[in-house]
């Protein structure tokens, strides 16, 4: 293997953030104690996560690995949640949503013998699951809550000639998912065309056979848009209640 | 006496703005009442509240006999049917509009009764395919109207549906809704500014800010 990021190289390599911090001061765009915070920040947590993963590793237990998802899950709830702000039970629905969407589309990937129940296999692959669907689920909820605000008469309308609370949310609701989806599917399109993938450009960067790495992308692929369309259908159809109050009318 | 919908000292407010004063309201099975005053003085909000498109903040509302807490309110809307002032259609046609009382009753769409409807109101069996954007204002106005009717309710709730429509439509329109309250007995609330209408009125009934007056 060729790789060589050493302390040296990474200290130099810092010198790429003067460059930003340098244009921001020039430009007077006030972004140099965003940038400084930014920088620390990514480099402290990077720098946990890489010992305790590697501890994690060592270990090899259910019970940790388990929690480490439990971990990642929790936190990609948390910010799909601050995504939807008005939305009431919105980190129970990203919870939910992002749980049995994680869960379901790991299930099927241990039991296909896609990947090993092992902490090096099942944490980075659980953390890009649930990414995903939280991207996913933050959209859905913008779209429904810009939805229903520019939509108000229609559903308004619709309500009023005794329609339920899901016939008059449906079109806005197939609306909010399919946006939570359209960035995976479009990527998916696109794909070695554009961009070569985290996934992808990691194996062969570790020297892996482009034609072997490619395999692990093409799971990626199958695996996100299984993980994006699960979690936006599960918040999209638990949130769109919050938009009406007991008795049925539009908040 | 007899009424279908009663209401007693029901009170609008909202924050502070106190938009309804203790209306009292009796209603009769059949009536045909129209109601009018100045803009900005409730009419239309007395109207949602009867709809159960928002609730009254105090006071009680009996319909058919039981206050309207009692009705699931979706069940309830499809009795007393509001259209709105200004209505918007939705989805791409009108058959999306028009379809759409079907569809929440899953039931499919009855072409035949859809086309009697819009030949009603003066519209042709062509206009079921257009889309919405094509639509003049008072075309769109009589397609809403037609949504609500598909499924006769007991009671109409009409909010100012004649405002956009030529003296001859205005004509056709009320001729047909004095038809639906005459031979299908749908107790009908008419809200103008139409001195015609007015002066053609069986009923009067007056909101002004936010308190009821009802003329003999
Ligand atoms: N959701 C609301 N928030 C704040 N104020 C409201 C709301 N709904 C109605 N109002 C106020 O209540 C008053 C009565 O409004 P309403 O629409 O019932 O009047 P209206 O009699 O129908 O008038 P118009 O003839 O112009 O249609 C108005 O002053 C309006 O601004
Ligand atoms: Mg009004």
């Amino acid at each position: 293997m060729n790789l060589a990021v050493n302390n040296t190289s990474l200290f130099l390599a810092a010198m790429l953030v003067l460059v930003a911090l340098g244009i921001s001061l020039w430009q007077k765009l006030g972004l140099d104690r965003d940038i400084v915070i930014g920088v620390v920040r990514a480099v402290v947590q990077l720098f946990i996560v890489g010992y305790l993963l590697k501890y994690i590793f060592r270990v090899n237990n259910l019970w940790l690995t388990l929690a480490m998802i439990g971990f990642i899950i929790f936190n990609a709830a948390w910010n799909a949640k601050k995504r939807g702000p008005g939305i009431d039970h919105a980190l129970a629905i990203s919870l939910l949503a992002i749980f049995v969407s994680t869960g379901v589309t790991l299930g099927v990937l241990v039991l296909s013998g896609a990947i090993k129940f092992v902490p090096s296999q099942m944490i980075p692959i659980s953390g890009m699951i649930a990414s995903n669907s939280m991207v996913a689920i933050g959209l859905a909820y913008r779209s429904l809550n810009s939805q229903f605000h520019d939509q108000r008469q229609g559903v308004l309308e619709r309500l009023a000639l005794g329609a339920g609370l899901l016939d008059a949310s449906i079109a806005i609701v197939r609306e909010a998912i399919r946006t939570g989806m359209s960035p995976t599917i479009d990527s998916a399109k696109t794909v070695g065309l554009v961009s070569l993938p985290g996934m992808m450009s990691g194996l062969i960067f570790a020297g892996v056979d482009p034609v072997r790495a490619i395999r692990y992308q093409i799971m990626v692929t199958f695996m996100l848009l299984s993980a994006t369309s699960l979690g936006s259908i599960i918040a999209c159809y638990l949130a769109y209640r919050n938009f009406y109050n007991e008795q049925k009318q539009l908040k | 006496m007899n009424s279908l919908i009663s209401l007693e000292k029901v009170n609008y407010q909202i924050a502070d703005q106190h938009i309804l004063h203790d209306v009292d309201w009796q209603i009769p099975a059949g009536a045909h009442i129209t109601l009018t005053g100045p803009s900005g003085g409730g009419k239309s909000t007395l109207l949602r509240i009867i709809a159960a498109m928002i609730s009254k903040t105090s006071g009680t509302l009996i319909f058919d006999g039981q206050p309207i807490e009692s009705y699931d309110p979706i069940m309830y809307r499809r009795q007393v049917s509001y259209c709105f002032q200004q209505p918007t259609l939705f989805g791409e046609t009108v058959a999306d509009n028009l379809a759409f009382p079907y569809q929440i009753r899953k039931q499919v769409m009855d072409t035949q009764r859809v086309v009697t409807a819009l030949n009603n109101v003066g519209l042709s069996e062509r206009t079921l395919h257009q889309p919405i954007i094509e639509l003049s204002g008072g075309e769109r106005q009589r397609v809403a109207l037609i949504r609500n009717i598909l499924f006769l309710p007991k009671v109409l709730l009409l909010d100012e549906v004649t405002a956009g429509l030529d003296e001859n439509n205005k004509q056709i329109v009320h001729a047909w809704l004095r038809q639906l309250n005459e031979q299908d007995h749908v107790t009908t609330i008419l809200i103008t500014h139409d001195a015609t209408e007015i002066a053609a009125a069986d009923q009067l009934a007056k909101v002004v800010a936010g308190r009821l007056e009802v003329h003999a």
